[in-house]
């Protein structure tokens, strides 16, 4: 099989969802824009019938809004598709993965202490990373975090 | 009686592995240091498994938030008179690690260190040289 | 009755710090809770403060063990969001530096793995033989491990040729070895006996939990990047993706060491069709961007992703490493195990802590086992095992 981006399960997704938009910035990595309350389906389609594996999920701050991208591989093909979506930064929710992907769990858990994203749904969202004694409202990925981390005292106290 | 213990410190001390956030590049080598090429059984030198029995702590990594707690814990519960052996440069500073939020300062402003053995990571001969240093400054 | 038995943070049988929680009744593990992030440094949050040369001599700190493999992905992003093509010598001397590495962290978990069991014969005897190899690295690049030979655009340093006969000679010396331990493992009916059948992870929960590296491949589910999205020289040499199907224990550790007799395949293959040229192509910027790389580590597939404005700093860097998604799969695998058991679990997925948190117990139960306990109940255990067999 030739390895690189498949015309036919390219075609397949335009068909069946409409509303995304596919950029294909090389022979094995496409990038496929879709909007924020699609991305359930979208993915659970990625997973369940074409047989994708989620490899992990980024998150960035930027001017539009939160910018989430799940980023799927076909292995058979060495390709990676991944979905991007933005959120806007005054309603910072989207519908959690983790209920049919358990490796959607830990990746979530990580974008949510580090950014501040709520995943509707997920299981379990407590801190992952961070010590106990780190505030939870503050993410230190966020655009708008300078160095607040020297105010906070270190704690000898687990 | 303090002389006997200092003459058995000296003579062969049991050293105990403390490892906060480490890369693990350090605990390798520290574990290097027992197989046939140093060999530092025949010297004496023995890796304990809990910090009640250690003369000596040999501790690598750089401190972070969550780990704090649990090395001043070990380092509590290690028997006075002990020996800190900071292995590697992460435990003299924080270095590259510095702009973190988790990461915090070096080492001696929360547990009093001994001998600092930097590099990264350290070859199994300096960590030999550190702990003989270490020892003959008693 | 449930007992609460907790391993770690500082616990001999693993090298790093973490925390699990084994919710135990009798001597059966029914759950367990882990318990991570003593190791995280913030890798995430520092890289857009550093400029894309400075960036591959952090990550290869992210673990000391797979030092390699995060620059290697990094730059492969790096390249791929640029579009640039490393020249074919540059291409193999990475390759080979890849290749050497993996030798020696299967050999350095081969090597834990028989102390853990109590077979510390194995353990000396493994890491004796991994020393050369050391040398090697220090000969070629200067340094025993953090070597940094990956660079946006190539290698940073050559291998001349007057080195290739002692990478020659070391290669020889360690197919002999690999041949026995691979044989001491296979026919040995105690060690079979402590392995097999133990930890066994289905092929159905791989994919779900999406498990990487010799976890996966021990499993039945055949997945390595190096076959499946082909760099740099992998798929101009010939070697077999080495794939078993029972799952447990003893099948990671078979897939182990028979991919280092793969990876003297390659070496050798590598240095025998080595190309001339230069070692680096010039690269003047960055463009706006983004771009993804992946390396498969000893332990699974590394994913970097960067994201570039133009200017000369990325502007977001993702690292995740393999073993956060096998850690989650120790939820499964451990439970229905002794105590015993579960320690040797949760350390066949080869943990890199370092490497999953990048960006370390104390509970009061009812009794406590300290890390000299459970290693004691694992010895014994192998004890039991051999005086089954004497009989």
């Amino acid at each position: 099989m030739m390895k690189g981006y498949s015309k036919k399960i390219l075609e397949e997704i335009s068909t069946k969802f409409p509303e995304v938009s596919v950029k294909i910035h090389a022979r094995r990595r496409t990038y496929i824009r879709v909007p924020k309350d699609r991305v359930y389906d979208f993915a659970k389609y990625l997973f369940e019938e074409k047989r994708f594996r989620l490899a992990t999920a980024t998150g960035i701050d930027t001017r539009d809004g939160m910018e989430i991208l799940y980023h799927f591989s076909q292995d058979a093909a060495g390709t990676y598709y991944t979905i991007k979506t933005v959120i806007p930064k005054d309603d910072l929710k989207i519908k959690s993965l983790a209920p049919f992907l358990p490796a959607a769990n830990w990746i979530e858990r990580e974008m949510h202490e580090l950014l501040g994203i709520d995943f509707v749904g997920h299981p379990n969202l407590k801190p992952l990373l961070t010590a106990e004694t780190w505030p939870s409202c503050l993410h230190p990925l966020r655009r708008d975090y300078a160095d607040e981390h020297k105010d906070i005292k270190v704690s000898k106290k687990p | 009686m303090a002389n006997a213990k200092l003459w058995g410190l000296k003579k062969s001390p049991w050293v105990f592995h403390v490892a906060a956030a480490s890369c693990n590049n350090c605990d390798i080598e520290i574990l290097d240091i027992l197989t046939p090429r140093w060999d530092v059984e025949r010297f004496g030198i023995v890796l304990v498994g809990s910090p009640r029995h250690a003369d000596a702590l040999l501790v690598t990594g750089v401190l972070n938030r969550k780990s704090l707690p649990r090395v001043l814990r070990v380092y509590e519960q290690t028997p006075k008179p002990c020996l800190v052996i900071g292995v590697g440069s992460c435990t003299c500073h924080p270095h590259i690690f510095e702009p973190s939020y988790n990461v915090i300062g070096p080492y001696d402003k929360y547990i009093p260190v001994d001998v600092y053995i930097p590099g990264c990571p350290p070859k199994p001969e300096a960590i030999i040289m550190g702990v003989v240093k270490a020892l003959k400054r008693l | 009755m449930r007992r609460i038995v907790p391993i770690g943070p500082y616990h001999p049988l693993q090298e790093e710090p973490e925390f699990f929680k084994l919710i135990v009744e009798g001597e059966k593990v029914v759950d367990i809770e882990i318990n991570i992030g003593y190791n995280h440094r913030g890798h995430e949050f520092i890289s857009p403060t550093l400029t894309w040369e400075q960036v591959p001599f952090l990550v290869e700190r992210i673990c000391g063990i797979c030092s390699d493999s995060h620059p290697y992905a990094y730059v492969l992003a790096v390249e791929d969001c640029a579009h640039i093509e490393p020249p074919p010598r540059a291409q193999y001397i990475r390759t080979i530096i890849g290749e050497l590495e993996r030798i020696h962290s299967h050999y350095l978990w081969f090597g834990l793995a028989g102390h853990f069991i109590g077979y510390n014969t194995v353990w000396m005897w493994v890491w004796r033989y991994r020393e050369p190899l050391l040398d090697i690295f220090e000969l070629i690049m200067g340094n025993r491990n953090h070597y940094a030979i990956n660079k946006i655009g190539g290698a940073r340093r050559d291998i001349l040729p007057e080195d290739y006969p002692k990478i020659e000679k070391y290669l020889d010396l360690l197919e002999k070895k690999n041949a026995m331990f691979t044989k001491a493992i296979v026919d040995d009916p105690v060690i079979k006996a402590r392995l097999e059948d133990v930890g066994v992870l289905s092929k159905e929960d791989a994919i779900a939990y999406g498990v990487l590296g010799p976890t996966a491949r021990g499993s039945g589910y055949a997945i390595d990047t190096r076959k499946d999205d082909p760099y740099d020289a992998y798929d101009k040499v010939d070697w077999d993706m080495v794939v078993f199907e029972e799952g447990d224990v003893l099948a990671k550790a078979k897939v182990r060491l028979i991919e280092c007799d793969e990876s003297i395949k390659i070496v050798r293959q590598c240095l025998k069709d080595m190309p001339n040229g230069s070692i680096e192509t010039r690269v003047d910027d960055i463009p706006p961007g983004e771009g993804i790389g992946r390396h498969e580590a000893p332990r699974g597939e590394v994913f970097h992703y960067i994201r570039s404005d133009g200017s000369n700093m990325p502007v977001r860097h993702k690292v995740r490493a393999p073993s956060f998604m096998n850690l989650a799969s120790n939820a499964i695998a451990v439970k229905g195990y002794s105590i015993a058991d579960a320690a040797l679990v949760l350390a066949a997925i080869d943990p890199c802590y370092c490497c999953t948190e990048r960006t370390v117990v104390y509970e009061d139960g009812e009794k406590r086992y300290s890390g000299q306990d459970l290693l004691k109940l694992s010895w014994e255990k192998t004890e039991t095992i051999r005086r089954r067999y004497r009989k």
